[in-house]
C-alpha cells in the first residue's frame, strides 16, 4: 500500500460519520482528489471516513425556490442533469469539465467543493451561481455563503467534525443565465484551469440588472471578482461593454504565477475568459 | 513457396485477447512464496555530501527484515553499463548525491507498506553543495558536478564527416565561403529540446530469487533488455551466463525507459542472495521520475545557409545535451544515435557537434527515438527558418536538396551509409494525400478573416536496427555485460512432433505485438496457421542469446533471423514430404494442410505426418535427413536500416489566449515491406502522439536548486486521446536490401517526424505576426508571450 497506516470507517447515517469525526480525520467522497494526496504521502489522515454508504446523498433536489445537489451526486451528475443545466448552467458546465471520464463518473461535486483547489472548476461554478453550502455536524446545521466558503489554497471553511451535505442554488428566473469557461493546462479546456470563469447574470429591459463573475486558476483561491460584477450592472452588454468591465477582473485579486502561467499571462486570461463566460452567460439567459 | 502468404495483413494482436481481459502476467503480478519487499531512501538535495547516515530507528521498525547504505554494497563496485565514459552510477550513494532522489539506503521488510513506513524513519544528515543544472553553465564549468573531474563534459562528438579530421575543417571552409557569397543567406535559430519524463503504463518492477542449493537467480523484470540484465547480473556477481535465468513477462510500454539496466535491479538480486528468500520491488509512480531514465535535454544552436534561391549549401549544429548526473546503459551514446542522421537525408554539407554534459539531475538514457528527435527537431526547424526568411516553398527546397532515390546504398555527408531512399516520392505523396494546395488556400482564407492557422512540415530520415556485428566495436552490443556478442538478430523455429510450431526470439518487446507479427512471418514461409504458432521472447534460458527491443530494430534483425529459420525448416519439411510422398523436394509445395507435389493436389502428406516422421527418425529411412525440425538463426545485417518519411500538420493559434489547436495530421512514412499494417498503424499513432506531447506540453522542469517541479502526473501531462486529432496516415514503400524481409523499422518514427512539423506550424501560423521561432512546449503562456513580443 502506498499510504501511510490509517483506519478507515464507513458509516450508514450521517449521524455515525459525525460522531466518528475528530481532529485527525478526513472525510471521503468519491476519493478522486483525497486518495492521490494519500498515495504521495503529502496527506496522511488517521481517519478516512467514507459517505460513500449513506443513503439519500445522492439526490438532486427542486423543489422549492432552489435546487439542492447532495454530497454524493458525481460530476457527471451534475453536469448532464437537466435541473442543474436549467438552473446552474455555469456549475453544470463546470461539471463537464471537470477531471476525465473515470473522476467524473466517480468524483462528487460536494467533494470538489470542500477540497477547494485553486484551480478547479466547479468553485467557480458554485460562486456565480450564488451557491450556499450546507453543511452539518454532530452540533447541528448551519449555511455558508459559496463567497465566504472558500479561504486559502486546499483550505474551506469545513471544520474537521463538518461535512458538506448539499449545495443550494436559486432557481433561474426570467432573463438570468450563467456560464462557464476555461483555458485548461494541457490547451483547449482540458485539465486543471490555467484560468477559468464562472459567470452570472440577469438582465432586464435590455440592461443587465446584475451579475455575479468568479474566477480560478488564478490566485490563492476561487472567488469573485467583484469588481466586474459592478461594471456590468447597467450597461447594455454588448461586447464592447463586456470586454471593458473585464479589465476589472483581477482587481483586489492576488495573481499568482506557476508552471502555467506568469502574473501578466493569467490577469489577462482572467479578463478573456471572464468576457467569453459573460457573453455565454448572457446568450443563455436569451 | 507458401502458397497463402500471411505476410500484409492486418492479423489481429494474438497479445489483446488476454491483455485486454486482464491476465496478462506482469512482473508485478509475480509473488514467490516468503517475497520481501524493497523501498528506497531518497535524496530530497539534487547536491549534498552525506556526513551520516542513521538506520537505527528503520531497523527495528515493524516488519523490516534489512537495511542496506553503501558500506553493505560497495564490493559490487558501481553500477555497469554498456558505454561509460567517464562517470557510472553507484548502487547507492557514495557519502554523496548528486541528484534529486538519487537512492542513498534500501529497505527492506516483510510488506511494502512496512518497508515504505521504515524508509520514512531513516536519517541522513546532509550538506547541501551548489547545483549544476543550466545547461551552458555546465558546459561552461560554473560549477562541477563531480568535484573530483575536471570538467562538467563528458564527451563531444564531432563529425562532418564521422572520425575525419581533414573533413571537418574542409567542410567548415565550404560552408565559411559559401556564407561569404553575395547571394547567400544564412538563418539561426537557438533553440531547446527539452527534457522529457518517458511514462510507461507499467512502472518498472523486478523480483529476484537465488538458489543457494543450484547457486542460481531466478529474476523477473519489467526489461526491454532481458540478456543484458543477465549479463550484468553475471558479471556484478561474478557467474556464468547459465546461472542466471532472466524473464521479462508482459511489459507494459518501455520507450527505451526499460532498455536500461538499473542499481535497484542489482540490488534486489544482492539482497535476495544475502537474504536468501525472494526480493520485490516495484516503482511508484512518484518516484519513477529519479529512478528511471529521462530523454532529451538539448540545447543547440542551428544555422544554415543557402542561396536566396533555395539551394541549401551548409548545416551547423552546435548542442549541448545533458547527461544527467551519472552515465547508464547508452546516456553519451545517444547524442551519437543524432550524429548518425545529422544530415538527415539530404546532400549538403554539415558540420555537427554535440558536447555532452553532467548536471545535478536524473540520468538522461535513450528514449523513443533517442537522439534521432532531437537532430531531425534541430535540421527540420532549420530548413523551415530558412525557407520562410527566402520566401520559399518548403516542399520544393527540401525536394532540391534530398540524396536523389538509390536502392543499393548511399553515403551522407555526416559519413554513413544509408541503405535505401526515395525521399522525393515519398514527399510530393504528402503534398498529394494532404492537398498541399488546398490546405494553403484555406490558411489564407482563414487569415484574412483574421484567424490563425499555420501549415507545418517535416521531413525525416532515421536509423534503426543497429545490428551489424561489425558496429560492435562502436559500443552496439552487450559486451561490458560479459557477453561479447553483437546486436544481431536469433530467431529459432521448432515444428513440434504435434505440428504446432514454437518460435523463440532474442526480442523482449513492450506492447509491438512480436507474437502476432512473428507468427504471420512463420507461417508465411511454412503454411502453418497463425494460429498454431507461438512465439517466446524475452527470456534468456528459451533464447541463448538476443539483443532485446529497442531502437525499432526487432523486426529488422531478428523478424530478418525468424524469416531465415522458416525458410530452412520449410526447406527441410519439404524434404521430408517428397521422402513419404517419393517426389522431389523441389516439387513440393507447402500450405496449412501439408506438403504436396505441385499440381498434384492428391499427392499429399499432413503436417502430422511431417512432424511425425521428424520425430519418429526411422521413418526417415535412407533419405539421410536427420530426425527433428527445427532451425536456430543468427541473423548479423549487412547495415542499419534507414526508414523515412514526411509529416505534414494544420494548426489554428487562439492570439487571445496563446491555445493552439491541432487540426489536422497528415504522415506518409516508408518503413520498407509491412509485416502487418495494423501494427504499423499503432506504432506510428503512439510515436506521433508522444511528438506531439512534447510538442505542445511535456516538459521536466528543474528548478535552479536542482528539485524537480513536474515529478507528478498532475504537472506532467502526458498526451490522452482527447488530446490529439484523428491521423491521416499514408506510406510509400522503398525496402531495404538488409534483411529478407524488406523492412526497415517503424517504432520510433513517428516521434521522430512529428515535434518540428507541429512547431513548424505554429511559427507558420504566427507567421503574419513576425514570430520567427518558439521553444517547446507549445504551453499557451509561450506561445502568447511569443504573440506578445511580436506585437511589441
Amino acid at each position: 500500500m502506498y499510504p501511510r497506516t490509517f483506519d478507515y470507517v464507513a458509516p450508514s447515517s450521517l449521524d455515525e460519520a459525525y460522531s466518528a469525526l475528530g481532529d485527525d480525520s478526513k472525510v471521503m467522497a468519491g476519493g478522486m482528489s483525497l486518495i492521490p494526496l494519500m498515495k504521495m504521502r503529502l496527506f496522511s489522515p488517521g481517519l478516512v471516513v467514507d459517505i460513500g454508504r449513506i443513503g439519500g446523498l445522492d439526490q438532486i433536489d427542486d423543489s422549492g425556490d432552489h435546487i439542492e445537489i447532495g454530497a454524493l451526486v458525481r460530476h457527471a451528475t451534475t453536469a448532464s442533469s437537466d435541473v442543474v443545466k436549467a438552473n446552474a448552467e455555469a456549475l453544470a458546465m463546470a461539471a463537464a469539465l471537470t477531471g476525465d471520464v473515470q473522476v467524473r463518473n466517480r468524483g462528487t461535486t460536494c467533494g470538489a467543493l470542500a477540497h477547494a483547489d485553486v484551480a478547479a472548476d466547479q468553485p467557480a461554478g458554485a460562486l456565480a451561481c450564488g451557491a450556499v453550502m450546507v453543511v452539518g455536524s454532530a452540533s447541528g446545521t448551519r449555511e455558508i455563503d459559496a463567497a465566504d466558503f472558500f479561504v486559502d489554497s486546499l483550505t474551506s471553511a469545513l471544520e474537521p467534525n463538518e461535512i458538506l451535505t448539499s449545495i443550494r442554488i436559486p432557481k433561474t428566473g426570467a432573463g438570468e443565465g450563467s456560464a462557464y469557461d476555461k483555458l485548461g493546462r494541457r490547451g483547449g479546456r482540458s485539465d486543471y484551469a490555467v484560468a477559468g470563469a464562472g459567470a452570472w447574470v440577469k438582465k432586464s429591459n435590455g440592461s443587465i440588472e446584475a451579475a455575479r463573475i468568479a474566477v480560478t486558476g488564478v490566485g490563492t483561491k476561487p472567488q469573485l471578482a467583484e469588481g466586474v460584477a459592478q461594471a456590468l450592472i447597467g450597461t447594455d452588454g454588448s461586447d464592447d461593454a463586456v470586454k471593458a468591465a473585464a479589465e476589472k477582473a483581477v482587481d483586489g485579486i492576488t495573481v499568482l504565477e506557476d508552471l502555467y502561467g506568469s502574473e501578466e499571462y493569467k490577469a489577462h486570461l482572467a479578463k478573456v475568459y471572464i468576457a467569453r463566460a459573460v457573453k455565454q452567460a448572457l446568450a443563455n439567459a436569451g | 513457396m507458401a502458397t497463402k502468404s500471411a505476410l500484409g495483413g492486418s492479423v489481429r494482436r494474438r497479445e489483446d485477447p488476454a491483455l485486454i481481459q486482464g491476465l496478462g502476467n506482469y512482473v508485478d503480478d509475480i509473488t514467490p512464496h516468503g517475497t520481501a519487499y524493497v523501498a528506497f531512501v531518497r535524496s530530497p538535495y539534487a547536491h549534498a555530501k552525506i556526513n551520516s547516515i542513521d538506520t537505527s530507528a528503520a531497523q527495528t521498525a515493524d516488519g523490516v527484515v534489512a537495511v542496506y547504505t553503501n558500506d553493505d554494497v560497495a564490493h559490487l563496485g558501481n553500477l555497469i553499463a554498456q558505454v561509460v565514459v567517464v562517470r557510472g552510477r553507484p548502487l547507492l550513494a557514495n557519502g554523496e548525491v548528486n541528484h534529486a532522489g538519487e537512492a542513498v539506503a534500501m529497505v527492506i521488510a516483510e510488506t511494502t507498506t512496512q518497508a515504505r513506513d521504515a524508509a520514512e524513519l531513516v536519517e541522513v544528515d546532509y550538506d547541501p553543495l551548489p547545483a549544476v543544472i543550466d545547461l551552458k553553465e555546465a558546459a561552461a564549468d560554473a560549477a562541477l558536478v563531480h568535484d573530483d573531474l575536471e570538467t562538467n563534459v563528458v564527451v563531444t562528438w564531432e563529425a562532418g564527416p564521422w572520425g575525419d579530421e581533414e573533413g571537418i575543417a574542409a567542410t567548415k571552409q565550404t560552408i565559411a565561403d559559401a556564407k561569404a557569397r553575395d547571394d547567400t543567406v544564412s538563418v539561426t535559430i537557438e533553440a531547446v529540446n527539452q527534457r522529457l519524463i518517458p511514462v510507461p503504463i507499467e512502472p518498472r518492477s523486478v523480483v529476484a530469487e537465488w538458489n543457494a542449493g543450484y547457486q542460481r537467480f531466478r529474476v523477473h523484470s519489467s526489461t526491454q533488455v532481458a540478456h543484458a540484465l543477465m549479463g550484468a547480473i553475471k558479471t556484478t556477481f561474478n557467474l556464468d551466463a547459465n546461472q542466471v535465468h532472466v524473464t521479462a513477462p508482459e511489459v507494459g510500454g518501455g520507450f527505451g525507459v526499460k532498455l536500461n539496466i538499473y542499481n535497484d535491479e542489482i540490488l534486489v538480486c544482492f539482497a535476495a542472495q544475502r537474504l536468501g528468500r525472494p526480493v520485490k520491488w516495484t516503482e511508484t509512480r512518484r518516484e519513477a521520475p529519479s529512478s528511471s531514465i529521462q530523454g532529451r535535454g538539448w540545447t543547440a544552436t542551428a544555422t544554415l545557409t543557402g542561396t536566396k534561391d533555395g539551394e541549401i549549401l551548409g548545416y551547423e549544429l552546435d548542442a549541448i545535451a545533458d547527461m544527467g548526473a551519472y552515465e547508464q546503459n547508452f546516456t553519451a551514446a545517444i547524442p551519437f544515435l543524432g550524429l548518425f542522421v545529422g544530415s538527415g537525408q539530404y546532400t549538403f554539407p554539415t558540420h555537427w557537434k554535440a558536447t555532452c554534459v553532467f548536471t545535478n539531475t536524473m540520468t538522461t538514457d535513450a528514449y523513443r527515438g533517442a537522439g534521432r528527435p532531437e537532430a531531425a527537431y534541430y535540421l527540420e526547424r532549420v530548413i523551415d527558418a530558412y525557407c520562410r526568411e527566402i520566401g520559399a516553398d518548403p516542399f520544393e527546397v527540401r525536394k532540391k536538396a534530398f540524396i536523389p532515390q538509390f536502392y543499393e546504398g548511399a553515403t551522407s555527408p555526416i559519413g554513413f551509409t544509408i541503405d535505401t531512399g526515395d525521399y522525393g516520392t515519398n514527399l510530393d505523396k504528402l503534398a498529394e494525400v494532404a492537398d498541399y494546395e488546398g490546405l494553403k488556400a484555406e490558411r489564407d482564407r482563414a487569415r484574412e478573416e483574421g484567424r490563425y492557422l499555420g501549415i507545418g512540415v517535416s521531413a525525416y530520415c532515421e536509423v534503426c536496427g543497429f545490428a551489424p556485428t561489425a558496429l560492435s566495436e562502436l559500443g552496439f552490443s552487450w559486451s561490458t555485460y560479459g557477453l561479447p556478442a553483437g546486436f544481431y538478430g536469433t530467431g529459432l523455429v521448432r515444428v513440434n512432433p504435434d505440428a504446432s510450431v514454437t518460435v523463440v526470439t532474442g526480442t523482449g518487446p513492450s506492447g509491438q505485438g512480436h507474437q502476432t507479427t512473428w507468427a504471420q512471418i512463420v507461417s508465411d514461409r511454412l503454411g502453418i496457421p497463425v494460429g498454431k504458432i507461438r512465439v517466446i521472447h524475452g527470456d534468456t534460458e528459451e533464447s541463448p542469446m538476443g539483443a532485446g527491443t529497442f531502437g525499432s530494430r526487432s523486426l529488422a534483425v531478428d523478424g530478418g533471423a525468424t524469416f531465415t529459420a522458416a525458410e530452412r525448416v520449410a526447406d527441410k519439411a519439404r524434404k521430408i514430404a517428397a521422402h513419404l510422398l517419393e517426389a522431389s523436394a523441389d516439387d513440393i509445395e507447402l500450405d496449412e494442410a501439408g506438403g504436396h507435389v505441385t499440381g498434384s493436389p492428391d499427392s499429399a502428406v499432413a503436417w502430422d505426418d511431417i512432424a511425425a516422421a521428424a520425430y519418429l527418425p526411422h521413418r526417415l529411412g535412407e533419405s539421410s535427413l536427420e530426425g527433428g525440425l527445427e532451425s536456430h538463426v543468427i541473423f548479423d545485417p549487412p547495415n542499419a536500416t534507414w526508414p523515412f518519411g514526411a509529416h505534414l500538420a494544420m494548426v489554428e493559434v487562439d492570439p487571445d489566449t496563446g491555445d493552439v489547436k491541432i487540426l489536422k495530421y497528415f504522415t506518409v512514412d516508408d518503413c520498407g515491406n509491412v509485416v502487418n499494417p495494423m501494427i504499423v498503424a499503432g506504432q506510428v499513432h503512439g510515436g506521433v502522439v508522444q511528438g506531439i506531447g512534447q510538442a505542445m506540453f511535456e516538459e521536466a522542469i528543474y528548478d535552479a536548486d536542482g528539485n524537480l517541479l513536474t515529478g507528478s502526473l498532475l504537472d506532467y501531462p502526458i498526451p490522452t486521446a482527447s488530446d490529439v486529432p484523428f491521423f491521416s496516415l499514408n506510406n510509400t514503400v522503398t525496402p531495404t536490401f538488409c534483411n529478407s524481409l524488406g523492412a526497415k523499422g517503424i517504432g520510433e518514427a513517428g516521434t521522430i517526424g512529428s515535434a518540428q512539423t507541429i512547431v513548424n506550424a505554429v511559427v507558420d501560423a504566427l507567421e503574419p505576426l513576425g514570430v520567427k521561432h518558439i521553444d517547446m512546449p507549445l504551453r499557451p503562456r509561450r506561445v502568447w508571450a511569443a504573440i506578445q513580443e511580436a506585437r511589441g
